[in-house]
């Protein structure tokens, strides 16, 4: 402890003039970190010893945004944070200003709002799964992925005229009926999507070039992912059986069935695993899901002014990345007091530096890929 | 259901049963008879008795078995302990929250910090709430314990519990200024180094922060 100091300086003189260390800017232009992220390594040779993320790139104030905003019209910035999984982040943030209203949307609502949730999930695990294989090296795979989920994201523009930022719920329901045809799409696209993910899994599963880049490659282990906070398919991969969709449903989940898969060791190709297993049984909610839509009205009876009682509230859901929770509080005004977003790809993203350690350089693009991180969120 | 009444009342009855959203009503009632009474739908409002509602109290004190437990070991070091929303929140005296939270941790078994942020409140003495949000996988329960702190007194640190706090507080420290003590590392984390101000404060001024960035950059008077 003392020689702390020294310590430090001795390192830092390592760091500028040893020979054997280097440190190394990886973004926030390359392309393998998914927007714009930069990550100080410091190798030894081809392997990192140390890392440091450098985050901010893409920092809006959302927050403080939503301080200046009414409770309506906040909900479409919210879209714009997991920008490929707008439709998730809506759920959360109308769900959660539902609860702090004490307020609940009526069953049509959530049933629809399910299935559209669990779309955006496979959209966004599709494309996870097509960059994330495109950064190891795989090209095929990113084709198929972008031709689901283009059905997907036309279901969306079906369904309420945007693609990407959707703005798809309402605080206390939905502003759109479901058109006509919405079983339809869903049902076409769920059947023709269960041997479309054996077609990836044919790619890649037993891929030996596959095999080599993920397995084995930022291990987690249960009780770290733990206390790192990590949650969703990272936690799961890890062998921790835990979705906010089972242990606290919300939306409509309680009424379906489905499997939480889990992995057992925590590297990258359990993540794999765990986010193919999950593309499958969103795909079942969403079968189950259409085969009885409640009728009825589709909003809630909310005034158009949204005055919530003074109080807060906090409430997360299952985001394709992990929990996603909305911490509001509200002085009785139009205007929340404060708005608090726990987003998954953050907290998610500080577990880089304990998975990348002992790694090649190469295998760094495999753990930022595996993370499934968005930096519109991290950021903020 | 519970918006339309009140939106109703300042007409028929000027109940002023809440006192605390003074600026609010005044706001409504120059638009309701405006748009009511040419609509002729002004005489079945007063004729529906509208039920005098109830002052709902949300925040309810809370009095379960953790509560009794957190109690018995800290005594007065839990501050308040409050329901809102079917949502526990334990409010515990600032220095002792590390020692709460390893209790919390190894003890009642809330193993994940879900959460960590602060609100700002600044017209009270301290102004600041370090809110965190525990989640225990054992009972399937959710926690919120909050500290109250001054600006300048340092928060402990509960990075050395949950190692997810480290990121958490260093965001906590950018937006509020706020001092962790005992974290590794207490930089900030989304805005650059040499950024000034703290901008989820309260007082944290937007157009003077545009102003003043403007003028140095572009070399004009407003950017408004």
């Amino acid at each position: 402890m003392a020689t702390d100091t020294t310590k430090d300086a001795r390192e830092k003189q390592k760091t500028l003039l040893g020979a054997d260390e280097l440190v190394l800017n990886m973004g926030p232009q390359h392309p393998s970190t998914h927007g714009v992220l930069r990550v100080k390594l410091k190798l030894d040779g081809e392997r990192v010893i140390g890392s440091e993320c450098m985050i901010g790139y893409l920092h809006r104030g959302v927050e403080k945004i939503a301080e200046h905003r009414t409770y309506q019209q906040f909900a479409p910035y919210v879209d714009r944070m997991d920008y490929v999984a707008a439709v998730s982040n809506g759920l959360g943030y109308c769900e959660a200003i539902e609860k702090l209203l004490m307020v609940e949307a009526p069953p049509r609502a959530k049933v629809i709002r399910t299935i559209l949730t669990e779309l955006q999930r496979i959209a966004s695990h599709l494309l996870w799964l097509g960059t994330h294989a495109l950064d190891i090296g795989a090209l095929t795979p990113l084709f198929y992925c972008f031709r689901e989920r283009e059905e997907i994201l036309k279901i969306f523009e079906k369904y309420c005229g945007a693609r990407l930022t959707t703005h798809a719920f309402r605080i206390g329901g939905l502003q759109y009926e479901a058109y006509d045809t919405l079983e339809k799409d869903v049902e076409r696209f769920c059947k023709a999507f269960e041997s479309r993910i054996t077609d990836y899994e044919e790619l890649l599963t037993q891929n030996r070039i596959w095999l080599g880049r993920t397995k084995g490659v930022g291990i987690l282990k249960a009780a770290e992912a733990i206390a790192l906070g990590a949650t969703g398919p990272v936690l799961r991969a890890s062998g921790v059986k835990w979705d906010i969709r089972k242990a606290m449903p919300y939306a409509a989940y309680d009424q379906y069935k489905f499997e939480i898969p889990v992995g057992t060791t925590g590297d990258t190709y359990d993540r794999y695993l765990v986010r193919m297993e999950e593309m499958r049984q969103s795909r079942l909610i969403c079968l189950q899901a259409i085969e009885n839509i409640p009728s009825g009205p589709i909003m809630a009876k909310v005034g158009k002014v949204l005055k919530p009682p003074p109080g807060e509230v906090y409430h997360a859901i299952e985001a394709p990345k992990g929990e996603l929770g909305y911490y509001v509080i509200s002085d009785g005004t139009v205007q929340p007091y404060r708005v608090r977003i726990r987003p998954p790809s953050f907290v998610n993203l500080q577990a880089f530096d304990k998975m990348a350690r002992g790694h090649l350089v190469a295998d760094v693009v495999a753990i930022i890929g595996t993370l499934d991180i968005v930096l519109g969120e991290v950021d903020r | 259901m519970a918006d339309e009444p009140k939106e109703q009342q300042p007409s028929p009855v000027p109940a002023g049963e809440k006192p605390a959203s003074g600026s609010a009503p005044a706001s409504t009632p120059p638009a309701k008879p405006a748009t009511a009474s040419p609509a002729g739908g002004v005489p079945p409002k007063p004729a529906a008795p509208v039920p005098p509602k109830p002052p709902v109290q949300l925040q309810t004190p809370l009095n379960n078995e953790l509560v009794g437990r957190v109690r018995a070991k800290f005594g007065t070091a839990l501050v308040e302990a409050i329901e809102d929303r079917k949502q526990a929140i334990l409010t515990v005296e600032c220095t002792k929250l590390a020692e709460v939270s390893q209790y919390l941790r190894d003890e009642e078994k809330f193993d994940l910090l879900s959460d960590l942020t602060a609100v700002d409140w600044p017209r009270r003495e301290k102004r600041f709430d370090v809110v965190l949000n525990l989640y225990s996988f054992a009972k399937n329960e959710r926690l919120r314990v909050k500290a109250r702190a001054a600006a300048s007194e340092p928060v402990p640190s509960v990075s050395g519990v949950w190692p997810t706090a480290n990121w958490l507080e260093r965001e906590a420290f950018d937006m509020f200024g706020i001092v962790f003590a005992g974290h590794p590392n207490l930089t900030r984390i989304l805005l650059p180094d040499e950024w000034q101000g703290y901008p989820l404060r309260k007082d944290y001024d937007i157009i003077e922060q545009d102003t003043s960035w403007v003028k140095e950059n572009l070399g004009i008077e407003s950017g408004q």
